[in-house]
């Protein structure tokens, strides 16, 4: 379906900055940069409504990058935040006590911790109750901010810091990640999208496409985190290339319900060069190779592209497992 | 003037439609879901002109609470028992972003085990969260309380947000006789919520940034500590307002046969009652008693305190809550306020009682005076008292033998 869009390549992304430069999060941060490109499409009038995270410590009073409104408010409530910031303005604009042009859009902003683990209620809550607003989680599949730990977000195979990789515990983190995507859309909410910094033009035409709905919703973006996962900084964008090559982070949005891939690779990166970029998968290849754990990483990777393609209607040429290799 | 007949619940309602509250976020819990129905009923039929949402959890409730006074709007929500201690996180938070909303509280026991009737440990839980904590004896000190508590938490000095608490059942269900303010004065003494500043586009704010540093968040803990001192002085004027306009008086503590009392007991809340016909007993005796009465819980009211109490024998600290390992949690605060007074009480006695709503008589509470004068007459070392009669003990230990299997 082809709809209006102000954005048709990357040139089209607006030059307004809603973030200044030399904030205090880590070089190459997947995260920071999702929210400087989220606000660009909202535009100025924004108040982020905040739960605990990495984006908590860059509002070390007295000093904001954000030349919008910021309220921070506890590990598991930002969204009830929103309703109580959004509530606020609809009835103070209701009864004549601000005017219209004060009003803004609410948007939490929070990591995987809060999105996927400590916050779900809360989110569950504001869906529930049809909440206008915006929910940006940057997802770097951990507790980023205080070392990472494993959170329900953190992938099969991810060494954390409680999840540690041992003789014992050869693949780290055993349990797969949490279909947040799925759970939203199971809350029926209107709009629910991920996000790669990579991929700016669909990014910024997804974030468009949300100002446009009404009620609650999902941008999950992906956040490169060059200190958790162990990579080099300036590598953080091209990861989130090789993510999205690789089919381990599928772009692609529901509106109302129906699931559409905004971006289908024609044919799939071994996932296996993804994960040898990062220290956090290091484990599955040194001192050996763990043959099962990759190929399971893989199988499941082409379980998705394969049932997506299936109910979308496109086909993806999907690498080798190496089972299937195997004679 | 003659009182509508209202329950606690509908007088802390009312209150807040009185003072025309703009936000109502809530969350049931027995006994305090009356007051959430009473405010969603009004809105629904258009008697009260506020935005009504049910949350689905305290927490959240709070959250959505503070939220959205730093927005501008004037907030009202409730709360009790096992609600007040999930807030208990978000309670600091509140008062740290200097919210001045309004929390009634209707106490109630705290599990384990599950108790519907009132003691104090829910709102004694956010004693220490920042927030003002005014407590009533009656449906009428309810509703007024309420308004109170805006016109103090809202002044600029202050700035904080407040606790109303009401006893579960002995007020949130007994209808009282109650005179609702008139509108038109209600308006005069609370005019509308002017926040300093709130979340605009045109005038973007921050609030709750962290501080990484000691010295920046000692500044702001006592700066919250000063805002909330002078919480009393300005409740005080306040209330001269009020009485002036309403003919009610109230302040931080209220004496009841004071003047040349000997023996005094300390008590707070709805039991206040039962302790003046206990006083009155003792009175018709020949015995020298009296009591005192705390309004206002938080700021602590040192100096009412020790002008009321300075030069009596002996004082007794009826706690309706309890800290196991330690005693009654009102007890330590009094008895520190008096520490360093010339002429103070020569014991103070820590009596800890109506734990879970317990049924007190005013023999039990006359126990309390005998007491009091076995220790000034024996020159004797207090030994904390907790309240039991025998009979009661007799029906717990039927009880024990039933779930034994034994009978």
């Amino acid at each position: 379906m082809a709809t209006a869009t102000r954005f048709r390549t990357l040139k089209d992304m607006p030059t307004e900055d809603y973030i200044s430069p030399g904030n205090t999060l880590c070089a190459g941060c997947g995260g920071i940069l999702a929210v400087r490109i989220f606000h660009k499409v909202l535009g100025p009038n924004v108040a982020w409504v905040n739960a605990a995270g990495c984006m908590t410590v860059t509002m070390s009073y007295p000093l904001s990058p954000l030349k919008s409104n910021w309220l921070y408010t506890a590990f598991a409530s930002a969204p009830a935040g929103a309703q109580g910031v959004r509530d606020a303005l609809d009835v103070l604009i209701a009864k004549g006590k601000m005017p219209a042009t004060e009003d803004m859009k609410v948007v939490v902003v929070t990591g995987d911790g809060a999105a996927y683990d400590i916050g779900l209620q809360s989110t569950a809550g504001a869906i529930d109750r049809r909440l206008d607003f915006y929910y940006l989680c940057y997802d770097n599949e951990a507790y980023g901010n205080t070392g990472f730990q494993v959170s329900s977000s953190t992938p099969y195979g991810s060494a954390t810091k409680t999840t540690p990789a041992t003789a014992a515990y050869p693949v780290g983190n055993a349990v797969k990640k949490k279909d947040l995507f799925e759970v939203w859309r199971s809350m029926k909410a209107p709009y629910v999208a991920t996000l790669a910094n990579s991929h700016g033009v669909d990014f910024l035409r997804k974030v468009e496409k949300g100002t446009g709905t009404r009620g609650p919703k999902l941008f999950i973006a992906f956040a490169a985190c060059p200190t958790g996962w162990g990579f080099d900084p300036r590598e953080s964008v091209e990861l989130e290339k090789l993510a999205v090559a690789t089919g381990i982070w599928p772009l692609k949005e529901s509106v109302d319900g129906v699931v559409r891939h905004t971006v289908v690779p024609r044919a799939l990166t071994p996932v296996r060069d993804y994960l040898k970029t990062q220290e956090r998968f290091s484990h599955l290849f040194e001192p050996e190779e763990n043959a099962g754990a990759v190929a399971a990483i893989q199988e499941s990777i082409n379980r998705y592209w394969a049932e997506a393609g299936a109910r979308e209607g496109f086909q993806v040429k999907l690498p080798e497992t190496p089972a299937e290799k195997a004679p | 003037m003659k009182g509508k007949l209202l329950t606690g619940n509908v007088a802390a309602a009312a209150g807040a439609m009185l003072a025309r509250v703009d936000y109502v976020p809530a969350y049931p819990i027995t006994p305090q879901t009356e007051i959430i129905e009473t405010i969603a009923d009004w809105v629904r039929e258009g008697k009260m002109d506020s935005k009504f949402v049910q949350l689905e959890s305290e927490h959240s409730m709070l959250t959505a609470a503070g939220a959205a006074s730093l927005a501008g709007a004037r907030v009202f929500t409730a709360t009790s028992s096992q609600g007040m201690l999930y807030t208990i996180e978000m309670l600091y938070n509140v008062s740290g972003w200097r919210a001045p909303l309004v929390l009634a509280n209707v106490s109630r026991g705290v599990a384990a085990p599950i108790v519907l009737e009132p003691d104090h440990n829910d709102v004694l839980a956010a004693r220490d969260s920042g927030f003002l904590q005014l407590h009533s004896e009656t449906c009428q000190e309810v509703t007024d309380l309420v308004l109170l508590a805006y016109r103090v938490a809202e002044d600029r000095q202050v700035m904080l947000p407040a606790i109303v608490n009401l006893d579960g059942f002995y007020l949130s269900f007994t209808r009282e006789p109650v005179i609702l303010p008139e509108q038109k004065k209600v308006d005069r003494f609370l005019p509308p919520y002017e926040p300093v500043t709130p979340l605009r586009a045109s005038k973007p704010v921050s609030r709750g940034s962290s501080v990484f540093e000691g010295f920046l968040y000692s500044y702001f803990r006592y700066n919250q500590h000063g805002a909330a001192l002078k919480a009393k002085e300005v409740f005080q004027k306040a209330a001269e307002e009020f009485e002036g306009l309403f003919g009610r008086g109230y302040g931080p503590v209220e004496g009841y046969m004071l003047d040349d009392a000997d023996y005094v007991i300390v008590m707070s809340n709805s039991f206040t009652a039962l302790g003046r016909q206990a006083v009155k007993r003792m009175r018709e005796r020949g015995v020298k008693a009296g009591l005192l009465k705390l309004l206002m819980v938080r700021p602590f009211p040192t100096e009412e305190i020790i002008s009321a109490l300075r030069g009596r024998k002996v004082v007794a600290v009826f706690d309706q809550n309890l800290a196991p390992g330690s005693g009654g949690i009102l007890y330590p605060e009094i008895a520190g306020a008096l520490y360093h007074v010339r002429g103070r009480p020569n014991a103070i006695l820590p009596v800890v009682g109506a734990l879970g709503g317990k049924q007190t008589t005013a023999k039990e509470l006359g126990a309390v005076f005998d007491e009091m004068i076995t220790i000034e007459r024996e020159g004797k070392t207090p030994a904390p008292m907790f309240l039991m009669r025998g009979d009661e003990l007799t029906r717990v230990k039927k009880m024990i033998s039933v779930a034994e299997g034994k009978s």
